[in-house]
């Protein structure tokens, strides 16, 4: 199949978006002519002009009150906060407007709504720049949350994020851009709330997002090697959660660790594993692990970074424990 | 002005201009690690600015904050060192290049966030107010800055409260990638001190002299309880918005035109034509700064990096 980077595959799927639906359309700080921050939009101006793929002011607040205002009326925006550390400034327009609207007017508006932005440390980009902060949204009811780890779940959770009729947020991982994958041609839409079985083990199951997926099958590589089999999940959307390819998963192998980038602490690990506590209890062999950034604002320096993050090792570790 | 403090001028200048070379060398060379948003070209702003301020004035400052940095009395080795990702750094290698902070010598940090420094620049303003000292506090952002709502609201509050504060925009014409005329209605940031009752007052950013005098008036205003005054600084950078940038946005005779109008190379002349300083002595001063310079380099190349575990310090008092 044709290999895409997951930054390509964005893209493709916005272009595709734009093009099939007239009211799709882009905003945010630095998207047109010189393609986003992290070169995500592209060439995208090029093809739908400054109309569709809307330069803004640093106005964080703006950019969502403004998609949101359309949204509400219309329109279908797509906007991209530079990095996610940055939804602080926009907070009210995302969880006590976007969120709310429908559910306080009686169900009577539709914001469909798409929120792009990313995550991560491992650029020593310091505490302001770094941050994982989905698991905040997940706690507010209105809101989609979804997290691709591969390309093609990037061109597909997309297009479904784009299409659906509530806000979404996307959060994409900063490392992963450049990742190259198999991205399938032409229209590709993954449903919002399917979980992907990204590699089959019987064990531990590691329930891992983001960029934690990918280090998940490191450690899976590796500790195949010792005679150890991980089944490696990737849920790809925590709201809504596929709870069943999860809870099967924890039948199977009646162990788990689970993994995402984010300050363990409060982390959305901590919701997986409430719900595996409550609803798979009888199943588990072993108590739920979670490995997630030491509880730090992420540090500038190479050395402190790598420390504060979590990486393969501590998923092996973690696995370690368990079997 | 006295001879000796014109010279000091010219050397801050000279010292920001050198400092921010080499750190673009170094980042060339893959040794500063992360973002750095270089100052070169807009010197004379930072350091006309600074030259108002006492050791015991704040400034707040931005993610371009090594010039305000040096000018506010930062030590240069420290800096350089925290560039590095050194435990000797200002941070202990926790901040980096965005986060760079002095609370000793006023200086409460750069900052990663575009227009956050406007939301604290009036706290710093009210607290010297409420301790009754006359300690005033300049805080820099930048025109991409002054669409937040924080420029609204920090300046809206400092207006009321008639707070020691002078907010000083560094108009270098983009935010990024955006020319100013495609994120703003007005030419003149200034212009928006009449929403808040202020003075407002434009400058030219690369007269050393003139932003020096602009500021002057405003410190003395503020100082007097007379409250806030917005300064516009128009001025421009020479390097991409961070290293790295292409640039594409902008053209190469814009960036030649404002090279022709070089604070320093300005400034220098002037002294010169005025008999203050010869050709000689400027050279002496550069030959100085170089050194000074390469010390911090040593210093930072020489320094150990932290323990990992040190990431876990500092989180809480
Ligand atoms: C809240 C927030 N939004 C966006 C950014 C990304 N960003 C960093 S610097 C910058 C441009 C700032 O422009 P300006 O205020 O004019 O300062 P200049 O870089 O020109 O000195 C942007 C958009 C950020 N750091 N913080
Ligand atoms: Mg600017």
């Amino acid at each position: 199949m044709r290999q895409l980077s997951y930054s390509e595959a964005i893209r493709e799927a916005l272009r595709l978006e734009m093009r099939r639906d007239s009211n799709v359309f882009i905003l945010g700080e630095d998207v047109g002519q010189f393609g986003g921050c992290f070169g995500v939009t592209g060439d995208l101006w090029k093809e739908f002009g400054e109309d569709r793929v809307r330069d803004t002011p640093i106005s964080e607040t703006a950019i969502i009150g403004t998609a949101v205002g359309a949204a509400v009326t219309g329109m279908r925006p797509v906007a991209e906060i530079m990095f996610c550390d940055f939804l602080t400034v926009c907070m009210d327009q995302l969880v006590n407007q976007a969120a709310k609207m429908r559910y306080m007017f009686g169900g009577k508006a539709v914001v469909p709504l798409t929120v792009r932005t990313p995550v991560g440390g491992g650029i020593s980009a310091a505490a302001q720049h770094s941050q994982s902060l989905e698991a905040w949204f997940t706690h507010v009811p209105g809101l989609k949350v979804v997290m691709p780890s591969t390309a093609a779940d990037a061109k597909g959770l997309l297009t479904a994020a784009i299409r659906d009729d509530n806000p979404v947020m996307f959060f994409e991982h900063k490392l992963l851009y450049p990742v190259k994958g198999d991205v399938p041609e032409g229209e590709y839409v993954i449903p919002l709330g399917q979980a992907d079985v990204k590699r089959e083990g019987s064990d531990v199951t590691v329930i891992a997002t983001s960029i934690m997926v990918n280090r998940a099958l490191e450690a899976a590589e590796a500790l195949a090697a010792e005679g150890i089999s991980l089944e490696v999940i990737d849920p790809r959307t925590l709201v809504p959660l596929d709870e069943e390819t999860i809870l099967a998963s924890v039948e199977k192998t009646g162990r788990v660790v689970i993994a995402h980038e984010a300050v363990t602490r409060s982390g959305f690990g901590a919701e997986i594993a409430a719900i595996i506590a409550e609803k798979a209890l009888d199943y588990l062999d072993a108590p739920i692990k979670r490995v997630g950034s030491k509880p730090a604002p992420i540090p500038f320096s190479g050395v402190l970074e790598q420390f504060v993050l979590p990486g393969s090792q501590d998923i092996i570790a973690a696995v370690k424990e368990l079997v | 002005m006295e001879k000796e403090k014109l010279v000091d001028l010219y050397r801050q200048m000279v010292r920001v201009r050198q400092f921010e070379t080499k750190v673009s060398e170094l980042f060339a060379q893959g040794k500063i690690p992360g973002f750095v948003h270089l100052y070169i070209g807009e010197e004379a702003t930072a350091v006309g600015a600074c030259a108002n301020l006492r050791p015991d004035d704040y400034i707040t400052s931005t993610h371009r904050g090594h010039g305000h940095c040096l000018a506010k009395g930062g030590d240069m080795k420290l800096m350089m060192a925290e560039l590095f990702g050194k435990k000797t750094g200002y941070c202990k290698g926790k901040g980096g290049s965005m986060h760079i902070a002095d609370m000793d010598v006023g200086i409460l940090g750069a900052n990663g966030i575009v227009g956050g420094g406007l939301g604290i620049a009036p706290g710093a303003g009210l607290s010297a107010k409420l301790r009754g000292t006359d300690q005033v506090t300049a805080c820099f952002f930048g025109d991409g800055a002054s669409n937040q709502t924080t420029f609204h609201e920090g300046i809206n509050i400092a207006s009321i409260w008639r707070l020691p504060v002078i907010f000083i925009c560094e108009n270098n014409q983009y935010g990024i990638s955006l020319h100013q005329s495609k994120h703003q209605r007005v030419a003149d940031v200034a212009d928006r001190a009449v929403a808040y009752g202020i003075p407002g007052v434009v400058v030219d950013g690369n007269d050393v002299m003139a932003v020096y005098e602009a500021v002057g008036e405003a410190v003395k205003r503020a100082r007097a309880g007379e409250g806030p005054t917005l300064i516009e600084a128009k001025t421009y950078r020479w390097h991409g918005h961070f290293e790295g940038d292409p640039t594409v946005y902008r053209s190469e005779k814009e960036l030649a035109e404002w090279k022709e109008r070089c604070p320093i190379l300005r400034f220098g002349k002037h002294l010169v034509e005025m008999g203050v300083a010869t050709e000689q002595e400027l050279d002496t001063i550069k030959a100085e700064v170089d050194n000074e310079v390469e010390e911090a380099v040593r210093f930072a190349e020489e320094s150990p990096l932290p323990v990992p575990e040190e990431a876990l310090e500092d989180i809480y008092a």
